[in-house]
């Protein structure tokens, strides 16, 4: 296992969770919640509760105006909202879970304008403090996050660069080969959602970025089943499921045994052999 | 023509520190590729003849300028023009943009518009322009504005549009962009967002300002003609600022001419229900909101607030990044109309004119009847009456009491 003494946050603490699922997943396996859903407490008992199942662990910061997200998502950080959860709550969140013992890296998903109001050093320092390891920006395409990205590259913590199905060519050939950390492959053109089925020319754009890519490519958007997540590991080196683990928990009653089983049921998808 | 005649937008879309290309990643192969075509048309003279030919002939252009005497004489002032974009077919200036970006997305090959509206004149514009063309159109609308701008929904259905219900966050404006971009992002290849003010990513604020420049090169030169002068002051209101923009464009270089933007100041600044991104610095401070950087009304911790205005139109919590340039370089300059005196001014015209505003432009009215006694009769302000009040009434009959 990683143990956050010896291993330094930041990219190198997500290159060996990449590393190290390899030996026995198809792919690494990397949930999202969203901090202060339910409310505080219930968010940090769900990440506690599927961190062993769970290769890295993509924590949401809430924002108002979710352009990017489907109703699930939108609906629990609405709620996040509601109950006060702010972004410097959400580095606290972070820094609390990493005194509890969870270990994996984290990826903070947030909007960029919370950020631009928190500060964007600031904003970094805190984070790398907290013990996060990078960020996942989705309105920040690389035209717009050179700033961001030297704040990152000064803490050693990591700005993940998206790619969509839509991306061209040039933009994959230049986007792809400067990523740190990991690439976040979009499954669909679309908003975070669960989806019935796995787009069917995944494989084919997975292989086109790949060509260029020097760190792993997890995809995300749409995957909510043990099955898809199993035939979405046997393409790329990471599979993300957001909305799905979002819904599992908000529908249960036991929220952090309902979350972590159905984390758990996603890993055995993943398992080798 | 359009007119293109400043340096800003640089190519990556910035307004100096403002503008940019906020966007998911899946959006940006299709910007790049709206700023391709939108460079091509604009350069290619059937595109331009096209569009011109449309605004004459179907949306009635050139506007008139009216010279309100009665309004004038009554404030013993400047004498007061008004720019008649109410007169526009589908009733206000949005119809002008509509029509360039629906005439876009067909030479580009995209069939299916989408489009946020507020007030629902942009709704009803971009359906006038979609039925004109042979076009799909869903406008997604905030089910707020949608109870107060109903004779709008219904023309928008009459044309042949979608209109989706937008029950998420504020319910207004901002949330009816939310739902387009999450449509734009989904139906990416077959879609064009026909996004309706100087908003928004990059090439939309300077695409949407050259279509509405026709508004400040036909007013410019109709005073010259009529009056044989320049105006001393403009005056827009600004929701997103698309009409200010149009009707300031063509006035940039003459510096004598004091251009004013007038925000919604709704139940005043000092109760924080409003929409004045200029006026209330300690709320308003630059962010990005939908994909642009400018001034965005947020909480400390970058929420962004829900506005206030009784005009639907302006209800919005930014602002077009050139406003927020043109107002760092003291070019324009910016104040508000509270809903109180939006509703007088709405009256007032009424009155003296003959005329029925939109609520939108009211505020523009109220500034302008604010600054007239202070000028001379021998000046002149340059009111853009962006739209008529047909669908405001219920609004102002319910405020009134009447
Ligand atoms: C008549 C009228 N004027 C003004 C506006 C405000 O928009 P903008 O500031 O982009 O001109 C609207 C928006 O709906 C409108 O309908």
């Amino acid at each position: 296992m990683t143990n956050t003494f010896e291993t330094k946050n930041g990219r190198s603490h997500i290159a060996a969770a990449f590393a190290q699922a390899q030996e026995t997943q198809s792919a690494a396996l990397m949930p999202y919640f969203t901090l202060g859903f339910p409310d505080r407490a219930t968010s940090l008992d769900v990440v506690e509760a599927i961190a062993p199942y769970s290769d890295l662990i993509e924590l949401g910061v809430p924002f108002s105006d979710p352009l990017a997200d489907g109703p699930t998502i939108q609906r629990s950080t609405q709620i996040a909202l509601e109950n006060g959860t702010t972004t410097a709550d959400c580095l606290a969140m972070v820094r609390e879970l990493r005194l509890r013992g969870v270990d994996k890296p984290f990826l903070l998903m947030g909007y960029y304008n919370p950020i631009l109001a928190y500060g964007i050093e600031t904003y970094v320092r805190d984070a790398a403090a907290a013990g996060a390891d990078g960020f996942i920006v989705p309105d920040l395409p690389p035209e717009e996050a050179d700033e961001f990205e030297q704040a990152a590259q000064a803490a050693d913590l990591v700005l993940i660069p998206f790619l969509a199905p839509t991306s061209n060519p040039e933009r994959i050939a230049t986007i792809a080969p400067k990523a740190q950390g990991f690439i976040y492959l979009v499954s669909v053109a679309g908003v975070t959602g669960a989806r019935s089925q796995v787009q069917s020319d995944l494989g084919e754009f997975v292989a086109r970025v790949r060509e260029y890519a020097r760190v792993p490519l997890a995809v995300g958007f749409g995957i909510g089943t043990p099955e898809q997540a199993a035939k979405v590991g046997a393409l790329a080196d990471g599979v993300i499921v957001g909305s799905a683990l979002v819904s599992v928990a908000d529908k249960a009653e036991a929220k952090s045994e309902a979350a972590g089983a159905f984390v758990a049921s996603l890993q055995a998808g993943l398992k080798k052999g | 023509m359009l007119q293109n005649t400043t340096s800003v937008p640089d190519k990556h879309g910035k307004f100096g520190p403002y503008g940019g290309q906020f966007v998911p990643e899946t959006l940006m192969p299709a910007i790049e590729e709206l700023i391709q075509a939108y460079d091509d048309a604009r350069n290619d003279p059937a595109f331009m003849a096209e569009f011109d030919y449309l605004l004459k002939s179907y949306v009635g252009r050139p506007s008139p300028i009216s010279h309100a005497k009665r309004l004038s004489a009554a404030l013993g002032g400047a004498q007061i023009y008004l720019k008649r974009e109410d007169l526009n077919h589908s009733g206000a200036h949005k119809i002008n943009n509509a029509l360039g970006q629906a005439l876009l997305a067909k030479r580009m090959g995209k069939q299916r518009i989408v489009a946020e509206t507020g007030a629902g004149q942009h709704g009803v514009g971009s359906a006038t322009a979609c039925a004109l063309l042979g076009l799909e159109c869903i406008v997604y609308m905030g089910s707020v504005d949608i109870a107060r701008q109903q004779p709008n929904v219904y023309r928008m259905k009459l044309l042949g549009a979608e209109v989706v219900p937008v029950e998420s966050g504020s319910k207004t404006l901002k949330d009816a962009i939310n739902e387009a971009i999450r449509d734009w992002v989904t139906n990416v290849d077959s879609t064009h967002y026909l996004l309706g003010s100087v908003l928004g990513p990059h090439p939309y604020p300077m695409m949407v300002r050259d279509f509405q420049s026709i508004i400040g090169i036909e007013a410019r030169e109709q005073l010259l003609n009529e009056v044989g002068r320049l105006p001393d002051t403009i005056i827009a209101c600004v929701g997103g600022g698309s009409n200010a923009m149009g009707i300031f464009h063509a006035f940039r270089e003459d510096e004598a001419v004091d251009l004013i933007g007038v925000e919604a100041g709704g139940e005043g600044i000092a109760s924080g229900k409003h929409a004045a991104r200029f006026a209330d610095l300690a709320i308003s401070r630059i962010g990005v909101l939908h994909g642009t950087k400018s001034y965005v009304m947020q909480t400390p911790d970058g929420q962004i607030m829900e506005t206030h205005s009784i005009s639907a139109g302006l209800d919005y919590p930014s602002v077009g990044p050139e406003h927020a340039l043109l107002r760092d370089q003291e070019r324009a300059g910016y104040t508000y109309a509270t809903d109180e005196e939006a509703l007088a001014a709405f009256q007032t015209l009424c009155k003296t004119e003959g005329i029925i505003p939109a609520l939108e432009s009211s505020h523009a009215m109220a500034e302008a009847i604010k600054r007239a006694p202070t000028m001379r009769p021998d000046q002149i302000i340059l009111v853009n009456l962006s739209g008529r009040g047909d669908k405001d009434l219920d609004t102002v009959m319910r405020a009134l009491a009447l």
